[in-house]
Order: C-alpha cells, then structure tokens, then sequence
C-alpha cells in the first residue's frame, strides 16, 4: 500500500478519516472531481494523507497511481501535515524589483527555516508562491489566506507574531 | 446619516483596508453618529489604498491613504460635511473622486463598475446598466451575437490576443449536444491584477459576460477555474453566482427566455502551466495539468471532448459592454488592428501603481511617468518587463513603443495580460534572465522536452556565464539552447523563456559580462 512511511503525525483519527470519506461520497460523481475533492480534504485536515489514495481511486474508478500522480503534480496539493499558519512569501519579478529577496532571506534566517520546512514550535510553514495577484503592492505575503502588502522583515514578523499570539 | 465607501478588494485590504472599515464602525458608534458603510471595490489607485470616500450632493469625495488613526480626524473634520473648509483642509483630502487625473484621464470600459459598485449587490450592479447586454443578447440569434463580438474586433486579453469571435463562431458551428464556455482565471503572471480586480469588484459583469458566451454558441455548463492563491476572489464568486442563480441570471430557463446556463468556480491548485488553455482543460477533466497537442482545438474537442470556448476573464467581462452599447462603440476604441481598451496594471518599482484602462495607442513612456510617476525608488527606471514572466524585458529606449499588440510583436516583445513591472537601476539583468529559467523548470509540465529539459540546463549556463566560464562559448550556447526552446516547445511556457532571457542578452549585455560590440557580434 502506498504511505507505508506515514508516521504518527500522519495517522488520522476516526473523525478526519469521516470527513474524507464523506467528501469522497460527496465528489464521487462530479465530472473532472478529483481537484475539487483533493481541495475539500486538504481544506479540512491540512493535507491530503497518502493512505487515503486507495479508497480515492476506487471511489473515482483511478488508479492509486493517477490519485499520486495529480497530488504531486500540483504545488497546492501537501502529501504531510504542516504548521499551524502557512506564511507564502512570493518570488515573482514584480516583488523582487521591490526588495523581496532580501526579505526573504532575513524571513528565513529568523523563523530558522528554509522553504517547505516548519518551524521548531511548529507554529508557521514557509512556503514559496510565484505571484499573488499583489503586484501592485509589492514584496507581497500571504499568511493563510490574507495577502498583505508592501511589506518588510519587521511587518511580517508582527504579523506572525499577531496570529500566533492573538 | 452619512454614506462611507471602503474597499473590500484584496489590494486594499492586503494595505490595511479592514482595520480602517472597523475603526469607522467603532467610532460611528463612539460618536452617536449614523454611517452607512458600503464595502466597494478598488478604484485601483493603490498608493492611496485604504481610499475611503465620503457620499456628497457633488459626487463621492475621496480620502486616502487611511489608516486606522486617521479615522477619527475624519470623522472630526470630514464626515459630517465632505464639501466643507475643514474638509477640504484634511491632510489626506484628494477631491472628488472622479475628478482625480489618474481616474480622469482612463478610458474604463471592461472597468466602468469597479471601485464604484459593491461587488455583491446585484441591485447596484442593474442601477450601473448590468444586465443590459444580456437583455439585448437574449433577443438576438447566437450567431448575430457571435457577428456583434467579432465585429467589435476583441482579442483575446489572456495573452494570445487571438480574435474571441472568431474561437467563439468555431464552437458554434461545431454540432455537438453538449457545449461548455471556460473561463481562465488562473491569473499566474507576476505584475497582473486585472483579473483579480474584476472577480472581487464586479463579479456579475463575468457572470454576465459567460452566460451571453453560452447563449451564443449553445454551452450550457460553465467553469470559472480559479487560482487557489485568490481565495477572495473565490467567496465573491461564490455568492455572486448564487444571487444570480436566485434572481433568475442564471440556471434553467433565465430571465424567462427558454435558454439555461449553469455555471461554477473550480479551484486551480497552484500550477501556472494551468494558465495555458490545454492545460487548464486537463486540470478542470481533474488530470495532470499536462498540456495537449494542438489540434484538435478546443474550440472542438475541448473539455471532455466537447466544443469548448476558452477565454480570459477581462475578454469575458468585455463581452456585456460590447452587446449593451454595440460592437461599433468598443471597435471605436484603439489603433490600428488591437481594437477596444486594454486594462493596464503597473507593478514592482513605481511610484503610483494601479490599474489604468485606456484605449490601445498610450505608449510606456506615458504609463510610467505620467501615471507610475516614476520609480517608487526615486532612481531611474532601468527595465520594464511586459506581459508577465514571459514577457520581454524592455530598455528605455523602447518606452516610446504604443501599447499595441503589432508594434510589440514588431520590437520582440509582447503586450500578454497588460502586466507592467518596473526596475530601477539596481536590476541585474543576468540574474532575471537566470530566474526566468529557474521559473520555466518548476512550472514546466513536463511534457516536451525543450522546456523540461531547457531550462534547467539554461539555469546551469547562466551560472557559468555569471561566473565568467567560457564565456563566449556559453553566449552562444546560451543562444543556441533559446533557439530550441522557442521553436521546439508545445506551449508558450518553454516558448517563451527565451523571451526574457534573450531580451534581456540582447538589450543589457553588460549584465553579463559583454560589450556592446560583442553583444552585436
């Protein structure tokens, strides 16, 4: 079986395994409803657990290889669970003629994290985007789903400090 | 009681927007007086983002930038009478609104409603004449609306700048039983908005804009496939679709007439290639985002082998204002063969970024002095890239260039989505040439091997250019490898890398490590 890696952090609990079971109920019949299906599991617990691709493709009439497949193929979809807050710093021209690579580098020298990795207390994942659509606001951040803009080291640090914190 | 308007779009608030609105409620209630809150889109004047603008017998008067401790200045000076002395002497008084040059001097066609409506009333949307080009559609025959389309000479505004009536008029001829209208709002390039904009702003007017698309050619399913990086965009969609669903815009037999349209938002998941229009058809038939060969068009075996239009979000939102006030009216606009208005977004490194819809003809020169301002670092504008991350990088030498689809072609370089990002003179050209790659290889689908293959190796060259090996030999296979790229590539993702690399080569050679006299060599 795929996921014969996954850990104990990735082990589900009775109550996430029916949720995904009910979305799967709920996308079996849709036309072209993998994505919208992949997007309600990750909405609800945060990734898209690998051990759950057998019941997905039997439910879709795929192969557990395609399920693979468009998880990976996707930069949205996760295969493991991550922080509690995803911080996106994005990379794109229109942020970099604006300063973001020097934001970035002090953004990860202070949460001691490279891209795709967590931090120790596990409060924030640092994650790439290429373009948030804030271009007219640049360097842009998304922190889970609010984009602010015009931004520096020192802001986002407050802002993490604000979700984290309260 | 007094009317006050704060955006709700992702710019605004992403600048501070909601604490403002807050902060207005708060002191409302502090001060025992009655405001009526409208949460409206941007008017796209993001250096003055949070705009708050204050209801008048005059028209609307605009403050901004506004932060939270500006508020109750505001309420003390403003808000009780925004045509006063004390008003007027605010420091972050701009007006009326629709007297600010930057507003005054646009052409807003696609954009007449944004900034001004609230997004989510259907009401105010009918009291801006929405609605009016689907009345007029619903009375025609589909290829009298297709003929109105082409007539007015709209082109494609995802990028392709191919003629939308023409794609449409192939959907319609093709008999099939069932038709699908897809909108592209996998608005990836770095240095775009618009589509953003009108999704948050004026939802309806897409809405609008689809279900005439459908009409025309007999689709009655539709897809808005969506970035999952606009999650906004996403709500707004969301519930604007179900207003129109409930009032009769949309759904079975609308407005009466016998036609059904149907329509629903598919979320992308992150992949830019999804942005070609192949690709974004595997995505919504829930596959790998791998793009397709060409033919069969989509326009005949698109999504799940149907007839399919395919188009962007600004050419679908065009589509109402060109059935209201006719395809003379659009076609009036513009120069030479690029017809109608384009909605220009400055980006990166300017003084006054936003979003300018002007007729085709302005020049760059016009866009970045006159309405950028110049550079938000007071050094000189160095480069501007056009059209995304595929676009070309331009010298100031080309800024004289009007803003038009053949005389971009003609200096290498293309117009795309109307993305304008700014760099100031700490750029280093050979190092956006190398990020240009280092994109092209995490975005590429992997499908044909000039853009999975190329351009991880132009990453490697680029580095030894940098570092100075072999240099005139790594030029040239530099040159060599474009050359591939663009002709042996299936799409314009690995087609079109070369056109920041080579551009930026050809134009600011010192970057690296050439003169000019090589350079020409």
């Amino acid at each position: 079986m795929v996921g014969c890696e996954v850990g104990l952090d990735n082990t589900l609990s009775n109550e996430q395994h029916a949720q995904i079971q009910a979305h799967i109920q709920a996308h079996q019949h849709v036309p072209g409803g993998l994505m919208p299906l992949l997007h309600a599991i990750q909405d609800d617990i945060g990734y898209v657990p690998e051990l759950v691709y057998p019941e997905i493709a039997k439910a879709l009439a795929l192969s557990v290889a395609e399920v693979h497949g468009v998880v990976t193929f996707y930069h949205h979809f996760r295969t493991h669970p991550i922080g509690k807050h995803v911080l996106q710093v994005c990379r794109a021209e229109s942020c970099q003629s604006m300063g973001s690579e020097k934001m970035e580098a002090e953004l990860k020298a202070k949460l001691g994290v490279d891209y795709h990795q967590t931090t120790a207390d596990g409060s924030v994942t640092l994650l790439p985007v290429y373009c948030l659509g804030n271009c007219g606001c640049s360097p842009a951040v998304m922190l889970d789903d609010e984009v602010y803009g015009r931004m520096n080291t020192e802001k986002v640090t407050e802002l993490i400090a604000e979700v984290c914190h309260g | 009681m007094v009317k006050v308007y704060v955006p709700i779009d992702s710019a605004a608030l992403s600048l501070g927007a909601e604490r403002t609105a807050k902060r207005i409620v708060q002191e409302a209630q502090t001060r025992g007086i009655q405001v009526e809150l409208v949460r409206n889109g941007s008017r796209g004047l993001f250096w003055l983002e949070p705009l708050v603008e204050v209801e008048t017998a005059q028209g609307r008067v605009a403050f901004g930038p506004v932060q939270p401790k500006d508020v109750a200045s505001l309420f003390v000076a403003a808000f009780t009478d925004a045509l006063s002395d004390s008003a007027r002497a605010h420091p972050l008084y701009l007006g009326l609104t629709d007297e600010i040059a930057w507003l005054k001097k646009q052409q807003r066609l696609t954009f007449a409603r944004v900034g001004i409506i609230d997004p989510l009333s259907l009401e105010d949307y009918l009291a801006h004449d929405g609605y009016q080009g689907l009345k007029n559609a619903l009375a025609m025959t589909g290829a009298d609306i297709v003929k109105a389309v082409t007539d007015s000479g709209l082109r494609g505004r995802g990028g392709a700048a191919f003629p939308t009536g023409i794609k449409w008029n192939t959907v319609l001829n093709a008999p099939a039983e069932q038709k699908y209208v897809v909108c592209n709002a996998d608005e990836g390039d770095s240095g775009t908005y618009s589509d953003r904009m009108i999704m948050e702003d004026d939802p309806f007017v897409l809405i609008e804009g689809m279900t005439i698309a459908g009409i025309a050619v007999g689709a009655t399913q539709g897809y808005i496939y969506l970035r999952s990086e606009y999650p906004h965009a996403l709500k707004t969609l969301n519930e604007a679709i179900r207003k129109a669903n409930l009032q009769g815009y949309l759904g079975e037999n609308i407005l009466g007439s016998g036609h059904s349209f149907h329509l629903e938002v598919r979320r992308a998941a992150g992949a830019y290639v999804c942005g070609e229009e192949t690709s974004l058809l595997e995505s919504l038939e829930g596959k790998r985002g791998l793009v397709r060969f060409k033919p069969p068009l989509p326009a005949i075996e698109g999504l799940f082998g149907k007839p399919t239009i395919v188009n962007n979000v600004i050419s679908l939102a065009t589509v109402p204002i060109i059935l209201d006030k006719g395809a003379q009216y659009y076609a009036d606009y513009g120069m030479g063969r690029s017809r109608g208005t384009l909605p220009i977004q400055l980006a990166g490194n300017l003084k006054q970024t936003g979003l300018v819809e002007l007729a085709f003809g302005a020049t760059l020169r016009e866009l970045l002095y006159e309405f950028g301002g110049g550079s938000a670092s007071g050094r000189p504008i160095r480069a501007v890239q056009v059209g995304g991350p595929l676009g070309a990088y331009l010298p100031e030498s080309q800024f004289d260039t009007p803003l038009d689809y053949e005389e971009f072609t003609k200096i290498w370089a293309v117009l795309g989505h109307g993305g304008i990002v700014a760099f100031d003179d700490s750029v280093d050209m050979a190092k956006m040439a190398r990020y240009a790659f280092e994109f092209c290889a995490e975005e590429s689908c992997g499908k044909c091997t000039p853009c999975r293959i190329g351009s991880t190796r132009g990453v490697e060259v680029m580095d030894k250019i940098v570092l100075g090996k072999n240099h005139p030999q790594n030029v040239q296979l530099l040159r060599d490898l474009s050359d591939t790229m663009l002709n042996g590539s299936l799409c314009a993702l690995g087609g079109m890398t070369p056109y920041p690399v080579l551009s930026a080569l050809n134009h600011f050679p010192e970057d690296f490590g050439l003169s000019n006299k090589e350079a020409a060599a």
